[in-house]
C-alpha cells in the first residue's frame, strides 16, 4: 500500500519540473527532476516496484508534455532498466552508480528525443541540441543528482522497512 | 557681639563681595577662567554620573529595548512581505491594463485572458501551460497573444488547462507577411528558443527593423498580428530564399498573463491540399 506514495510524489514531482526547474535555465537546457526521481528509486536495493513508478511518471509526463508517448515510454523504462543493471553490478558504490545512470540515461532519452522528433519533421541542429540543450542539461542533472538519490533512498526505507525478527 | 563672631560676619561679607563682583563680571578674564573651570569640573562630573546611571539602568532596558526590536523585526518583515504582495498586484494591474487596452484596440476579437501556470518538462519543447480550458471555451487551434504581439496556439484542452506551443518552438511554422518588403515568408522556431524567417524570396529587399505580422495565410492564425521584427538577413546568391534572424516582439521567457482569441476557428486546409497520385 505504501507504494502508492507514487502517485502523489510523482505528480508534486511534474509539478514542481513544470512550474519551477524548467524556468532554471542553463543555456537552452535544464534538469529532468522525474527522471532523476525514478532513476533514483529504481537504484534502490529494496525497491521492487520500479517499473510501476516509471508507468506512473510516464502516464503525468505524458499528460502534461507535449513530447511524444514512444520517447517517454521507451528511454524512462530504459533508464530503469539501466538503472536495475546498475544496482545489481555495482551496488557497493550506489552513488558512483547513480552518477553513471543519469550521465547515460540523460544522453540516451536526449538522443531518442532528438531522433524521433528527427523523424517528425522537426529540424534540429545536432551542435545547436548538443552544445545548448544536451550538455547543460546533463549538468544540471549530475548537480542536483545527490540529493534526489539521498531522499529516495530515506524513502525507500520508509516504503519497504527492514523485517524485524526476534 | 564678640570678637569672633564679628570677624566671621566680616569674612562671609568679604567673600560675599568678590563672589557677587565675580559673578557680576568685574573681575574679567580671571572670573571667565573661573568659570571656565566650573564648567569643566560640573561637566565631567555630569558625565560621570550619566554614564554610571546608564550602567546601572541597562540590564532593564536591554530586555525593554529587546522586546521593542523584536516586534519592529516583526512589523518590519510583515510590512515587506505587503510591500511585495502589492509589487506583485501592481505588476499584475500592469500586464492586465495594457492587455485591456490592447482588447480595446483590437475590438473585432474577443478574448479570454489567462495566467501561465507551467512550461514543457522537455528542453527540446518549447510550450506553456495556461490555466483555461474547455470549461472556458478554450478550443485546440486558437491564437494566444499578449498586449505585445503573437504568443502561439492552443495545441491541447482539458477541462481547465491548456497547453500552448509557443512560436519558438522547433515544431511551430507560421505564414508571415513582412510589412516593408511586401512579401510573405515562414517564420519557424529553434530548439534555442530562437526564431527565424526563410522562404523569402531573392527580388525583394528585407532590411533590419522590418516588421513582422501574421499573413493569415494556410488559415492558422489571424492576419495582421504582430510577431516581431527583422534583426539580420542573410543573402546567398546561390540559394533559393534569403533568410532572416527575428527578434520577437513577445519576451518568452517572462510570460505571466496571456489572451486567447476565442472568436477565430483554425480552418484545416488539409482537404484542399493537392494529393499526389502515382503516374500511370
Amino acid at each position: 500500500m505504501r507504494n502508492l506514495i507514487a502517485f502523489p510524489l510523482i505528480l508534486v514531482v511534474v509539478i514542481l519540473q513544470t512550474s519551477i526547474i524548467s524556468q532554471v535555465r542553463l543555456l537552452s537546457g535544464y534538469a529532468d527532476l522525474p527522471f532523476l526521481v525514478i532513476a533514483a528509486w529504481a537504484l534502490q536495493e529494496r525497491v521492487e516496484s520500479s517499473l510501476h513508478w516509471g508507468a506512473v511518471t510516464c502516464l503525468i509526463v505524458g499528460f502534461v508534455s507535449g513530447m511524444p508517448w514512444p520517447i517517454l515510454v521507451l528511454g524512462y523504462f530504459s533508464v530503469i532498466f539501466l538503472a536495475r543493471t546498475f544496482q545489481k553490478r555495482v551496488w557497493q558504490a550506489p552513488l558512483l552508480a547513480m552518477f553513471s545512470v543519469v550521465f547515460v540515461g540523460t544522453l540516451f532519452i536526449h538522443l531518442l528525443s532528438f531522433v524521433v522528433l528527427r523523424l517528425l519533421g522537426t529540424t534540429f541542429s545536432i551542435s545547436d541540441v548538443l552544445g545548448l540543450v544536451t550538455l547543460p542539461s546533463l549538468l544540471l542533472n549530475m548537480l542536483i543528482c545527490i540529493p534526489i538519490y539521498t531522499l529516495m533512498r530515506d524513502l525507500s526505507f520508509w516504503v519497504y522497512p527492514l523485517e524485524e525478527f526476534e | 557681639m564678640n570678637s569672633r563672631s564679628l570677624q566671621t560676619t566680616i569674612i562671609f561679607l568679604v567673600v560675599g563681595g568678590i563672589l557677587a563682583l565675580a559673578l557680576g563680571g568685574v573681575f574679567g578674564s580671571a572670573s571667565r577662567q573661573f568659570s571656565l573651570v566650573l564648567i569643566e569640573v560640573q561637566t565631567w562630573f555630569s558625565t560621570r554620573f550619566l554614564g554610571f546611571q546608564d550602567f546601572v539602568t541597562a540590564p532593564r532596558d536591554i530586555v525593554s529595548l529587546r522586546q521593542r526590536n523584536a516586534e519592529l523585526e516583526a512589523q518590519v518583515s510583515q510590512l515587506q512581505a505587503q510591500v511585495i504582495e502589492l509589487q506583485q498586484r501592481v505588476n499584475e494591474t500592469d500586464i492586465l491594463a495594457a492587455l485591456v487596452d490592447f482588447s480595446r484596440s483590437n475590438p473585432e476579437s474577443t478574448y479570454k485572458a489567462a495566467s501561465v501556470i507551467g512550461r514543457d518538462p522537455s528542453p527540446f519543447l518549447h510550450y506553456i501551460i495556461i490555466n483555461r480550458g474547455s470549461n472556458d471555451d478554450i478550443r485546440r487551434g486558437m491564437p494566444v497573444v499578449t498586449n505585445q504581439g503573437l504568443v502561439g496556439r492552443v495545441d491541447a484542452v482539458i477541462a481547465d488547462a491548456a497547453r500552448v506551443q509557443l512560436i519558438t518552438d522547433p515544431a511551430s511554422s507560421i505564414n508571415i507577411y513582412l510589412q516593408n518588403a511586401d512579401t510573405s515568408a515562414v517564420l519557424a522556431g529553434s530548439v534555442t528558443g530562437d526564431v527565424s524567417l526563410d522562404m523569402i524570396s531573392q527580388n525583394v529587399t528585407v532590411a533590419s527593423g522590418d516588421l513582422i505580422l501574421t499573413s493569415g495565410l494556410g488559415g492558422g492564425f489571424p492576419a495582421d498580428l504582430i510577431i516581431g521584427q527583422v534583426v539580420t538577413v542573410r543573402t546567398l546568391e546561390f540559394e533559393l530564399f534569403q533568410q532572416a534572424t527575428v527578434q520577437p516582439a513577445v519576451d518568452f521567457s517572462r510570460l505571466e498573463i496571456v489572451l486567447v482569441i476565442t472568436n477565430f476557428r483554425p480552418v484545416d486546409i488539409g482537404p484542399l491540399e493537392p494529393v499526389s497520385t502515382p503516374s500511370p
